[in-house]
């Protein structure tokens, strides 16, 4: 065809060779353009195994040092250059467990509130209201637990736990020493009002997303609204919470500012949760610019490695998790 | 013996509800504690100042200029590196390799780098940009930041692409569009104010970002606009003067707290605004 015309009309010889040229010129862009898109994309992909083999590299002489023994040592002594990793995971681990401990049955309750019981001209505002507590900066939650949260803490709270489990066997090594302020537990209450949004807010995804009829069904036997919840809601959306608890998690295991300002930074192992402690983001962050030494500075960066590795995981977790119920959803 | 049940039932079914009324009520207490007493304390210290001095040393007065403008130049040229390669990266996840297994995959990494432990982000451009050079940098900061901007951007250019109704495509590609033109003229203007929102929460984000500027841009006592040198920032001054025993130090870095926040709440509020007056349009 093209060849026929082409004979038809020398004239139009031209016209055409500036057509095909326009239109090689707009193929080129448009593979130009998506091969750029396509490596930007990519580049996610390098940006985390950057992350990973950055940290791997830094991480070589402590980790060839020490071993397998970085894991599980407590001590931690820039001057002997002798570091364990054993206090800060224990920090991280019981300040989460406690933020958790704390953020989830709110959450929950939060998330029942909004969808079941508050009138409809309010959820929108308070929802958005939950939502600003994730909005703040970690800084501002630490220069408040400073100054305001672990002074109140310490002539409230703490003494009142000391006092009432100070007889109970067990309950009492928990619970015992001076009142701080500053310590594993205000670490943790801190990261409860941090991580409160994220299982909240997806919480409430969640239940909003259960099937009416299911709802409608259980209240038509007679069911009350919190059994509704219990019974119907709540095991419905099970996976979708795990995903939203899984995801505050993350938060909580990485959370630096807040945690560094009240967790008073003491490399030690200490049975009560009144004590103070420390926790793997709050060591890199109190010590690495003031970190003398290959050693040091590498035993912190493998601190960060296991951190990374840590939160890796449980994010990743979530993410299937949450994967589950969009694919179920939508 | 069914009223007993009955009664029971009511009454956990009261308990409950008042707890979840109690839950949400602490929740919101919580809010207005922070943030009236960040008003609070901050307000106390707050003047025209804060804006035209240097941080001075203990014991004398100053204001928060160097910060503020280090703070400025260090979030504007992070949003300037990670904005264009997260919307990039978006365009090709919605557009081209929207059914592509790569992009199931880049996904979830991206999700998992959107809620990554910030201040490993720090460790990162120490071990890529810090340590190679010899000195922490203005430069190693912004780019911390650009990593944090970058999946925030990435999700919400997805996101927002996948909306556009595909009717849209088909009728730019039925005109004889290249995919290109299509997506420059047609795709991201019906997605520009969900794209928007998305570069306002990654500024949200990265502007109360502290533990990642810690070991790269580190701080500066002194007025600073040189990349290459350290570069003094809100949140590592606030961080800096709240820990310090200096009673003028922490009004500072109150008041530092106070604009930050500000900052933060206004871009967040805006942000859904956008979102909120496209929907209604």
């Amino acid at each position: 065809m093209a060849d026929l015309a082409l004979r038809h009309d020398q004239g139009s010889g031209n016209y055409s060779a500036a057509q095909s040229q326009v239109l090689s010129r707009l193929k080129l862009g448009d593979i130009l353009f998506q091969h750029l898109t396509r490596s930007c994309a990519i580049l996610v992909l390098v940006l985390l195994s950057g992350i990973i083999i950055s940290l791997l590299i830094g991480a070589l002489p402590a980790l060839r040092t020490f071993g397998f023994d970085f894991l599980i040592t407590e001590r931690w002594n820039p001057v002997t250059e002798k570091f364990g990793a054993l206090a800060p995971i224990y920090g991280t681990l019981i300040t989460s467990f406690v933020a958790m401990a704390i953020a989830i049955p709110l959450g929950l309750l939060i998330a029942i509130f909004l969808t079941e019981l508050c009138p409809q001209s309010l959820r929108r505002p308070i929802g958005i209201a939950i939502e600003l507590l994730a909005g703040i900066p970690s800084i501002i939650y630490g220069i408040w637990g400073l100054f305001f949260f672990a002074p109140f803490l310490q002539s409230t709270l703490q003494p009142f736990l000391i006092a009432v489990f100070g007889n109970v066997p067990l309950l009492s090594s928990l619970f015992a020493g001076p009142p701080y302020g500053i310590g594993l537990l205000t670490a943790g209450l801190i990261l409860a009002i941090m991580v409160l949004p994220f299982i909240t807010s997806i919480s409430r995804d969640v239940f909003e997303a259960v099937p009416p009829m299911l709802k409608e069904a259980a209240y038509g036997l007679g069911c009350t609204t919190w059994e509704v919840c219990y019974s119907v809601v709540i095991p419905y959306t099970r996976v979708g919470i795990i995903g939203g608890v899984m995801l505050g998690l993350g938060r909580a295991l990485g959370e630096t500012m807040a945690v560094t300002f009240v967790i008073g930074n003491a490399h030690r192992i200490a049975a009560s949760i009144l004590a103070p402690g420390t926790t793997i983001s709050a060591t890199i962050a109190n010590e690495f610019t003031e970190a003398v030494g290959d050693l040091y500075t590498s035993s912190l960066i493998a601190l960060g490695l296991i951190l990374f590795v840590i939160t890796f995981i449980v994010l990743a977790i979530a993410r299937y998790l949450l994967l589950r119920i969009e694919r179920r959803i939508g | 013996m069914n009223r007993t049940i009955y009664g029971a039932r009511s009454r956990r079914n009261t308990i409950a509800m008042g707890l979840s009324l109690a839950a949400t009520l602490l929740g919101l207490g919580w809010l207005v504690l922070v943030l009236g007493a960040l008003l609070w304390k901050g307000l106390n210290g707050f003047s025209l100042q804060i804006f035209t001095e240097m941080t001075p040393p203990p014991g004398s007065d100053g204001g928060l200029l160097n910060p503020i403008v280090g703070s400025l130049i260090m979030t504007s040229l992070a949003v300037i590196i990670g904005t264009p390669i997260g919307i990039l990266a978006g365009t090709y996840m919605a557009e081209y390799g929207r059914h592509e297994k790569i992009t199931t995959v880049i996904r979830f990494i991206n999700d998992i780098l959107l809620s990554a432990p910030s201040i490993v982000v720090g460790l990162f451009v120490y071990e890529i940009l810090v340590r190679p050079v010899g000195h922490f940098s203005g430069l190693a900061g912004a780019v911390a930041l650009a990593v944090l901007v970058l999946p925030v951007v990435v999700r919400a250019t997805e996101d927002m692409l996948l909306l556009v109704p595909q009717p849209l495509r088909e009728a730019a590609a039925a005109m004889g569009m290249p995919r290109v033109t299509m997506i420059l003229n047609i795709a991201y203007r019906a997605a520009r104010a969900g794209m928007m929102t998305g570069v306002l929460l990654a500024i949200a984000r990265i502007s109360g970002e502290t533990a990642p500027l810690l070991f790269t841009a580190l701080n500066n006592q002194f007025w600073s606009t040189d990349l290459m040198a350290p570069m003094p920032s809100l949140p590592a001054v606030i961080f800096q003067f709240a820990l310090s025993p200096y009673h003028d130090w922490q009004k500072l870095a109150w008041t530092g707290a106070l604009l930050i926040t500000l900052a933060v709440l206004a871009l967040s509020i805006f942000a859904r605004l956008l979102t909120a007056s496209r929907k209604e349009s």
